[in-house]
């Protein structure tokens, strides 16, 4: 398998390649723009057998995209923060549709103010879309995880479309060395692709996604519902599948220093290798902590995530976005998995790396700091990491 | 309607299946002996869930017009709207409240 120097665009792009998409409708936009540049050098070169649609939005982009699909042929697109907010609705109509198609996102912040760095506030405001959300720590990861993405969505007790998250810049223009496996291993592992939902042919006409009564909506909400909870099984099996053929390991959420720590971290995406840095860090010092990442946020792994967390005192989520008047969204759920569980950590969220703010290793010892006071005594649910609040207090006033 | 996966309906015409008669909150009532048999409101009905009948076996205004067809409201489909109501040039249509 040969190693090659990749950005994370370029890592989903050769995804691309090697599961065979045919058609990739995009429209370019930073931080994503990377990924249509790269599929149609490949077409250009003979490299990729697909068909390149430069469309004239992102709302377009997708509705190209579920255009393909169900002509049955495999789909993918790219988009970023704008254009993922352009593609709100289609993005329902993708998932309502139950079309596999898989799309890259260059997680970015939204406007305003216009910042086109590492967020993740642009996937999370489409955390109830129907999507599969997959998020990548690395451009391997990033890779392989586009790739195990089209396993999960095609599968006949799933047909959802699946998101691959990859933090802006700090994956998708750094390069890092990515293994890029042959493509004869990727066809053994995805498969040809099935035709296993009815498809656009004229010689069985059809209505696809049609108009529907009050008396049936909610039987079909409901149906998308059990297909994305049938993903949870699909995905484990799916990262087992993957790790037999190319020894690489995935899971919903992996632990790293959990077993006896008293304080844990949750990451989610590239922050997470700061991270695991401070444990390593604050491990030598003795002091109990851990981290969780997430690499599957919807499904949301919460049973996963209550076994792998019950022994802690402290749950320290750390969100790269935020639910102004509320909180972060993984403290959200990880807050509610617990809803029903008698004896539970205290769960705390740190906003923190808003709008590319470097996140740093001082940052995660703060939040440990902060954290392990919470343990007794006062503490605040939902704290502001690396943030200015002097200024921002003059201009807005004190709580 | 079946539910399928991504709401794909391979039939045509199925729209034919939704019985819109439920949304109804009055129900148009044509009361024959009353009925000069215009088809005013079998024109205006938007829906359309006004059909033509033979006439011979409803009760007549005038015995001049039993070989006309009549107007006869098909409750599977009718939405309640009285529009034919309102039209009615002899006002024989009444408009009662559903009772369910």
């Amino acid at each position: 398998m040969p190693m090659m120097m990749l950005k994370g665009n370029e890592s989903t792009a050769y995804a691309a390649k090697l599961a065979r998409v045919k058609v990739v409708p995009a429209y370019p936009i930073t931080p994503s723009t990377v990924f249509p540049e790269k599929v149609s050098e490949l077409i250009a070169n003979g490299e990729m057998d697909a068909e390149f649609l430069p469309v004239e939005s992102e709302h377009s982009a997708l509705s190209a995209a579920i255009g393909a699909a169900a002509t049955g042929v495999r789909t993918m697109t790219a988009t970023a923060s704008q254009g993922l907010a352009f593609m709100h609705e289609v993005l329902y109509i993708a998932s309502g549709m139950r079309l596999p198609i898989v799309m890259a996102i260059g997680n970015r912040a939204l406007a305003a103010p216009v910042n086109i760095w590492a967020d993740q506030q642009d996937t999370m405001a489409e955390r109830d879309s129907g999507w599969i959300h997959f998020y990548a720590e690395t451009n391997q990861e990033a890779l392989d995880l586009t790739i195990i993405a089209f396993k999960v969505a095609e599968n006949e007790n799933v047909l959802l479309p699946a998101l691959m998250g990859m933090d802006a810049f700090v994956l998708t223009h750094t390069m890092e060395p990515v293994n890029v496996p042959e493509q004869k291993d990727v066809d053994a592992f995805l498969g040809e692709k099935k035709i296993n939902y009815p498809v656009l042919d004229p010689q069985k006409p059809a209505t696809f996604g049609a108009f529907v009564f009050p008396e049936h909506y909610m039987e079909f909400k409901y149906s998308q519902h059990i297909a994305m909870e049938h993903a949870k099984k699909v995905i484990d099996e799916s990262f087992d599948q993957f790790y037999m053929k190319f020894k690489r390991k995935y899971s919903k959420v992996s632990g790293f220093m959990v077993e006896d720590a008293d304080v844990i971290l949750v990451t989610m995406g590239s922050m997470t290798g700061t991270a695991r840095e401070t444990v390593r860090k604050l491990r030598e010092k003795g002091e109990k902590v851990g981290l969780v990442k997430i690499t599957v946020f919807r499904p949301f792994p919460r049973e996963e995530i209550l076994e792998i967390t019950k022994n802690a005192d402290i749950i320290a989520v750390v969100d790269r976005n935020i639910s102004p008047g509320f909180a972060g969204a993984i403290f959200t759920e990880i807050a509610a998995s617990y809803s029903n569980v008698k004896d539970k950590p205290r769960i705390l969220d740190f906003i923190l790396g808003l709008g590319g703010r470097d996140v740093k290793i001082e940052n995660y010892e703060e939040i440990y700091e902060r954290a392990k006071k919470a343990k007794s005594g006062k503490f605040e649910e939902v704290q502001w990491i690396d943030v200015d609040e002097k200024s921002v207090k003059e201009v807005e006033g004190s709580l | 309607m079946k539910i399928t996966k991504g709401v794909v309906i391979s039939e045509p015409g199925s729209t034919a299946l939704e019985e819109t008669g439920s949304w109804r909150t009055f129900r148009p009532e044509i009361r024959y002996e009353k009925c000069i048999r215009c088809m005013i409101c079998w024109n205006f009905c938007p829906e359309p869930a006004i059909e033509k009948k033979p006439g011979e076996e409803y009760p007549v205004a005038n015995q001049k017009l039993i070989k006309m067809p009549v107007p006869v409201i098909n409750y599977q489909y009718c939405k309640g709207c009285g529009i034919c109501v309102n039209e009615c040039p002899t006002k024989a249509i009444d408009f009662v409240r559903e009772e369910k």
